[in-house]
Order: structure tokens, then C-alpha cells, then sequence
């Protein structure tokens, strides 16, 4: 399948990728790794009048981490994220993460940002982004706003992104003190578009009760979400606690359904794969403790 | 900044297996459909034309990535290698593809080039990769004939292992 016929322009600098957004507004299509937004092209789902390539902004790539977050540039390949030890020891649920999004030919290429903008409800990196609580950098002629992750998914490939702005980077907040990461997907094929994925973050008191918790679901409604798990802080940080949470959590969910799965299937990976990662992430957050 | 306008043919040039070549491209021209039609280069393959099945995979700048979601015009002084390249100097099958042909991990051939790609660029990043690895790297192709092991098998043997 070809696209449509769209104009290609390809700035050099991020103002004239302002310019360009400015001109076309909500007929132009931002173009980065293209591995989501090539296949929507080319089977005609999105038809632009215009293409904005923005490869060669270089000023996009960049990587900055201070003291509590670390900033990755919109165009920071997936597989470069990947080979970045600062990248991966201090968010440890995106090192954990990045091995199942997509598959070694589309991480060289696909971008951490591109995830973002794209919004595919099942996908890896949003649900990271909003279990961490980490935020979506957006710039327009007007200035730059920061958008928290929560907040800037809207739904099924829709996000909080206005027609004039671009995403420059992803803010990840680092890793915590006794807290533990972990991940988990069922896809019919490793790479796949998950079917659900969950991902935890969890903080351990010296107690061995939960100080802190963030459930994340993908694939479960029409965006990644965090589930309401308040009620648990205080808890024994124990499986019997991440069984009960994962159950608790199952039943409160509304899961779409599609031709891979119906809502019981979707409601019974949310109990299995939520009670084994939370329940991981409690192991990983008391390790993490204990090492200290 | 460069512009291009919809029906506008630009000269694309770009180095191919070492070769300079150029050829006409409107934006909406994909990469794959630019080397097969306007360069005559037919051994890159095209199956799904949405990214999925690998067929198309080629080394572009270094990086083995699909070819069906590249427009030419995004590729203009770019360095490619496709399977057009592989072969040893004197004409005849490079180890790896040797190792294909040994173990026959091919059948009907059509998703073998992507697959020769990927592992050309996968191998020079891993030279010693073990099965799991082998197979993590091929979940991104589909085969519909050989079952994949033989693929395996061949990519290990290609690794001198
Ligand atoms: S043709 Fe490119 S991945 Fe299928
Ligand atoms: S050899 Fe026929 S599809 Fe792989």
C-alpha cells in the first residue's frame, strides 16, 4: 500500500519545524523514526498534506540528567536509550521496558518520543512514562509546556499535543531510594503489540510495609493507565498483598475488546501478571533496601 | 530547509554497496519501491509494506531497519547495503549466506534478504550471539516456510559456532 501524495519538508532547526506547524497546523504529520506513523501512512489511515521530517534535528537527541530527572531528546532512538548506562541505571523500569518494544530492527530506528506522540494504548513506553509519573515536553511559537504523562494521553492514538506543537523531550524522574521496578507483557509473539502489559514501581518502608505504590496498565483500556491502589499503603509488602491488589484492580478495570482478546481474558492477565509484578517490584524495592 | 512538493520528482543520490547512484523521487516514493523500480535492485523484498514482517529490513547509515517505512527522499545521501552486496569479492556466497545454503534455511527465498540483513548487522554487534539472542533478533522477520530453526542454526554457524 502507497500514501497519499504529501508534500515533504524536512527543517534544519527547531524553529523552522515551528514554522512549518504553524503553516499546516493539524494537515501535517511529524515524521521521527516512522515505525508507527509509516504504517499508518502507508495504509492510508493518516493522509497529510504534509510531511515534517524532523531527523535531522539534531538538537532532538540530546540526553540530560540532573539530579532528579533524566530528559530524553524526542528523537533519542529506542536502541540507543538501550545502550546508555546513565539512561538505564537510573530508570531502571525503562531499562527493564525497552527489550519488548518492538524488535531489533524497529528500536534502531523507532524513538522514545515517537512512542509518545503515537499513543498506542498497548504500548511500552507511555505505560512507562505514566508509572513513573514522568511528564511529555511540548514546544509551540508561544513557548514550551510541560505536560504530565497522566494527562497527556487522552485515548486511542489522541493526546493532549495541540496541532502547533512538537514534542522535544521525555522527562523520567530517576530511581528512588528502596524502591523496586518491574515489567511484564503477554503478546502472542515477543515484540508484538501487547495484549496487556503492567508495569510497578514500588517503595518498601524499613518496616517491610508499602510506603509507595504506581500500578501502570497498557493495553488494557484506550490508554495507559495508573490504578487506584491508595487504599494499600501501609500494607505487609507481601504476595498475598500484590494478589489481592492485582484482584482488587482486575475487577475495577473496563478492558476494550478486540480480536485478540475478549475483557475476561484481559481481566485475568491484569490479576496473574499484576500479582507477579507487583509482587517483583516488592522484591526488587527490599533488595534495593537491603544493598543500601 | 528543504521543501518538496507533492507531484514535484527530486534527484535522490545515494551510495549503495559502495556505488553512487541517483535516481527521481516524488515524496511519497518509498525506499523500497525507489531501489527495486527506479534502480533496478529487485533483491530487497517487499511483504507487508507496514513494517511487519521484515522483508524489506536493509542497513541504512549503519542502522538494519525496515526499508518500507523510509520515503527516498528522506534517504538523499545516505549510505545503504542490500543484499546485492553480501556476496565475497570474488563473486561467490559470503559465510553467512554459505551457512544459509548448508542449512537450508531458506525455501521459497522470499523473506531470506531481509533476514541476511539483519543478521549481516546483528553479527558485526554480536559476533558470538547465543540461540536466544538469535532468535530474539528474528522475531522481527515472519518466514512462512522453514519453521525458523534452520535460520537459527545457520546465523550460529555463520558466527563460527
Ligand atoms: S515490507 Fe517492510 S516490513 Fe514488511
Ligand atoms: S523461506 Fe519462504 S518465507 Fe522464509
Amino acid at each position: 500500500m502507497k500514501p497519499v501524495a504529501f508534500e515533504y519538508c524536512r527543517p534544519d532547526t527547531v524553529d523552522e519545524a515551528m514554522e512549518l506547524l504553524a503553516e499546516f497546523g493539524g494537515d501535517a504529520n511529524v515524521i521521527s523514526g516512522g515505525l508507527s506513523l509509516g504504517a499508518m501512512l502507508n495504509m492510508r489511515l493518516v493522509r497529510p498534506t504534509a510531511l515534517i521530517d524532523i531527523n535531522r534535528l539534531h538538537e532532538l537527541a540530546d540526553i540530560k540528567i540532573d539530579d532528579a530527572t533524566a530528559m530524553t531528546g524526542a528523537l533519542v532512538r529506542q536502541a540507543a536509550a538501550l545502550k546508555l548506562p546513565g539512561v538505564m541505571s537510573g530508570v531502571p523500569l525503562l531499562a527493564k521496558v525497552l527489550p519488548w518494544v518492538g524488535h531489533y530492527q524497529t528500536r534502531s530506528r523507532g524513538t522514545l518520543g515517537g512512542s509518545a506522540a503515537h499513543a498506542d494504548p498497548s504500548a511500552e513506553i507511555p505505560l512507562t512514562l505514566v508509572t513513573l509519573g514522568g511528564a511529555v515536553r511540548l514546544r509551540s511559537p508561544g513557548g514550551s509546556r510541560d505536560v504530565p504523562a497522566q494527562d497527556f494521553f487522552h485515548g486511542l492514538l489522541t493526546t493532549d499535543r495541540r496541532a502547533d506543537e512538537l514534542i522535544t523531550d521525555l522527562i523520567w524522574p530517576l530511581r528512588r531510594d528502596k524502591t523496586g521496578y518491574a515489567f511484564e507483557e503477554i503478546a502472542q509473539r515477543h515484540g508484538d503489540f501487547a495484549i496487556v502489559a503492567v508495569a510497578a514501581e514500588a517503595t518498601v518502608g524499613n518496616d517491610g510495609n508499602i510506603a509507595d505504590l504506581s500500578f501502570g496498565l497498557g493495553g488494557v483500556e484506550d490508554r495507559p493507565l495508573v490504578a487506584d491502589t491508595a487504599s494499600y499503603i501501609g500494607k505487609p509488602a507481601t504476595m498475598a498483598t500484590a494478589e489481592e491488589i492485582a484482584a482488587t484492580v482486575a475487577e475495577a478495570v473496563d478492558p476494550m475488546v478486540d480480536l485478540q482478546a475478549n475483557a475476561d481474558y484481559r481481566r485475568q492477565l491484569v490479576r496473574v501478571l499484576g500479582a507477579r509484578v507487583v509482587s517483583s517490584a516488592f522484591a526488587d524495592a527490599t533488595h534495593s533496601r537491603e544493598a543500601a | 530547509m528543504l521543501r518538496i512538493k507533492s507531484d514535484q520528482k527530486q534527484r535522490v543520490t545515494l551510495t549503495v554497496n559502495d556505488k553512487t547512484v541517483s535516481g527521481f523521487a516524488q515524496p511519497r516514493l518509498l525506499l523500497t519501491d525507489f531501489l527495486r523500480h527506479e534502480l533496478g535492485l529487485y533483491g530487497t523484498h517487499v511483504g507487508c509494506e507496514h513494517g511487519v514482517c521484515g522483508a524489506c529490513t536493509i542497513i541504512i547509515d549503519d542502522v538494519a531497519t525496515r526499508s518500507c517505512l523510509r520515503y527516498a527522499v528522506q534517504c538523499d545521501g545516505m549510505k545503504l547495503r542490500t543484499v546485492e552486496g553480501l556476496e565475497d569479492v570474488d563473486g561467490t556466497l559470503n559465510a553467512l549466506q554459505k551457512a544459509f545454503n548448508e542449512n537450508g534455511a531458506l525455501q521459497c527465498g522470499f523473506c531470506t534478504a531481509g533476514i541476511l540483513m539483519s543478521a549481516t548487522k546483528f553479527l558485526q554487534e554480536n559476533p558470538k550471539p547465543n540461540r536466544d539472542e538469535v532468535r530474539d533478533m528474528l522475531s522481527g522477520h515472519i518466514c512462512r516456510c522453514t519453521g525458523y530453526e534452520q535460520i537459527v542454526r545457520a546465523i550460529l554457524q555463520a558466527s563460527g559456532q
